[in-house]
């Protein structure tokens, strides 16, 4: 088993074609590494070991038939947002506990067709509401590089289960730097895909204009490798694009002689750590020393961006979050009339953040204070969309840290939601603007955290930041699992 | 505007959320200090700009009108807090017994 940890799904594909391990084997090894370390790290919510095990079953049978899928045999964590058929999912709220669909999201519904292992559900903000992982209403995840501190959020759970190695990889969602940002902070790799790249359907929704699903792993392959699984229409989603995906994977390896690589002026903020600094400084030479040139490009009103985000976001989830009301699932809290049972459900049902956005989203809503919060935002939404639209006809991609910090204390910012709210400023125009992000590791500040480099692409255009991507991975190794879970068990 | 608790209490109010009162108290300043971060907009001059509803153009998409298998009852109702039959149960909506 030495190495496992350290091979793309390619690699583990070959071994299991070659009889070298079976999926049973490569799974059980998963699940004693989460019985062993994730006591510690918090990442998983459940296992569901008897239903892994299964699937293992049933692609050893497949492999031995000489089948092949793209993900045959392969064990991932999935965030407990993506509706599974008979799994509980839970979004990490009270007010879930105990729902079990009875369908399941387009995403995981391509990963059965692709052969995936379930391994167990990963932990989350409540509603994907945060960027630490401290809105679970079950457990607070812990950072694989330091225990201390948060894994980023909200999909911090499918972060550090990747960064821990308990799994091989895993899906997470992101609104507003959710998938990207505790990517950064846990040293992996994570893409946000184009708005409409893949399918919303049974993605349980926080902001249905921002919310797009993608894969964390710990190489550039392997996002490859998934997107190519999970992109594509869905009639089932109407915000699905319906445009022929090209295949991600394939296109890896070519060089990026005269690619144009965009840095943007207003990104150089107060309160950038300075080794989040240097690290993008020894970036952008790496990728000017493989061909690229650097162009300074102006994005505005980035400034807005914050602001604009959280008015639109919340608005959303204010509407989104109305249908738990205790009546079709999950939990019930009695009241003695149905307006009653509905707020007492919602009171005892909802944490603190989710509460606090719902009545800031009802009340940017509300009649006389629509057009000043909600309708101000939209507007500024469109020039936030144009910057980047004026930044794409001097570059090909975007490249900016992912975050301004390496990962922060746990503790340390429940208390002020701004600042909190302020982590996510250079991941929050992406989704603002539609377009796809990507955050890869580029080193370690001198406390030993990770620092994430994003990637920033103009509309269905991943393939290109994909391949960008690969040549800094393959010249710049940076290490993907702490030493205190690199042993081989 | 000042976000008082009367404000926040209406608000909570039209979302069908109850509040403890040492919510009301907190998410009183917590937003009040929101709000006056997001009037920093109001210093751009957004007139004759169209909204942004989606970031990618979304165009309304038509099927057939075509009757599909769909959940059985069971399968809609499993997860339901309370049901009687091929319903879900809720408490009084028009009066309250006593």
């Amino acid at each position: 088993m030495e190495n496992i940890l350290d091979m793309t799904i390619t690699e583990l594909k070959g071994l299991l074609r070659k009889k070298e391990i079976s999926s049973v084997e490569l799974t059980a090894f998963y699940l004693e590494r989460i019985k062993k370390y994730d006591g510690e790290i918090l990442s998983y919510l459940r296992t569901t070991e008897d239903y892994a095990l299964d699937m293992a079953r049933q692609a050893d049978t497949k492999i031995a038939q000489g089948e092949d899928a793209p993900l045959l045999g392969i064990p991932f964590g999935m965030k407990d947002i993506l509706c599974t058929k008979g799994i509980e999912t839970t979004c990490a709220s009270k007010i879930l506990k105990g729902f079990i669909p009875p369908y399941n999201a387009t995403v995981i519904e391509k990963l059965n067709q692709a052969g995936y292992v379930h391994l167990g559900r990963l932990n989350m903000d409540e509603f994907a509401m945060g960027s630490s992982t401290e809105n679970s209403a079950f457990q607070t995840t812990k950072n694989p590089w330091d225990v201390s501190r948060i894994p980023g959020g909200s999909s911090g759970g499918s972060a550090a289960a990747v960064a821990a190695g308990l799994c091989v990889a895993s899906l997470g969602t992101d609104t507003g730097g959710s998938i990207r940002q505790p990517a950064s902070l846990c040293g992996v790799v994570g893409m946000k895909p184009t708005y409409g790249r893949v399918s919303r359907f049974g993605l349980i929704a926080f902001a249905s204009s921002l919310d797009q699903i993608g894969p964390l792993s710990r190489n550039v392959s392997d996002c490859a490798t998934i997107l190519n699984v999970i992109a594509g229409y869905d009639p089932l989603d109407s915000t699905a694009i319906p445009q022929k995906t090209p295949d991600y994977a394939a296109s890896l390896g070519q060089d990026i002689k005269g690619l144009r690589i965009g840095i943007p002026r207003e990104y150089s903020i107060e309160g950038i750590e300075p080794d989040v600094k240097k690290a993008m400084a020894e970036s952008i030479s790496l990728f000017e020393k493989q061909g690229a040139t650097a162009v300074d490009i102006t994005l505005p009103h980035t400034e807005y961006a914050v602001a604009t985000y959280y008015i639109i976001c919340t608005a959303e989830a204010s509407s989104n979050l109305a249908r738990y009301d205790g009546v079709k699932y999950g939990f019930r809290q009695t009241g003695k009339d149905i307006i009653d049972m509905y707020k007492k459900t919602r009171l005892k049902g909802f944490g603190k953040e989710v509460k606090q956005r719902i009545i800031l989203g009802t009340y940017v809503l509300s009649s006389g204070y629509y057009d000043a919060y909600y309708g101000k935002a939209s507007k500024v939404r469109t020039l936030i969309r144009r910057d980047f639209d004026e930044a794409f006809k001097k570059c090909d991609i975007v490249v900016t840290p992912v975050s301004p910090t390496t990962a922060f204390k746990t503790g340390e910012r429940t208390e002020d939601p701004l600042t909190m709210y302020l982590s996510d400023i250079f991941t929050i125009p992406v989704n603002l603007a539609g377009l796809p992000g990507l955050s890869i590791p580029c080193g370690f500040d001198a406390g030993g955290l990770p620092i994430g480099l994003q990637i920033i692409g103009q509309p269905l255009d991943e393939a290109r930041m994909l391949q960008a991507a690969y040549v800094f991975e393959t010249e710049r190794k940076v290490k993907k699992i702490p030493d205190k879970y690199s042993a081989k068990t | 505007m000042k976000i008082t608790k009367e404000i926040i209490e209406n608000t909570a109010h039209l979302a069908r959320l109850e509040l403890e009162p040492h919510e009301v108290d907190l998410y009183t300043q917590r937003i009040d200090s929101i709000l006056q971060y997001m009037d920093s907009l109001n210093k751009l001059n957004t007139d004759g700009i169209e909204p942004t509803s989606h970031a990618v153009p979304v165009e309304c998409v038509l099927r057939d009108d075509r009757a599909k298998r769909s959940f059985s009852v069971d399968d809609s109702l499993n997860n339901a807090p309370g049901r009687i039959g091929s319903f879900f149960q809720v408490p009084p909506v028009i009066e309250v017994e006593e």
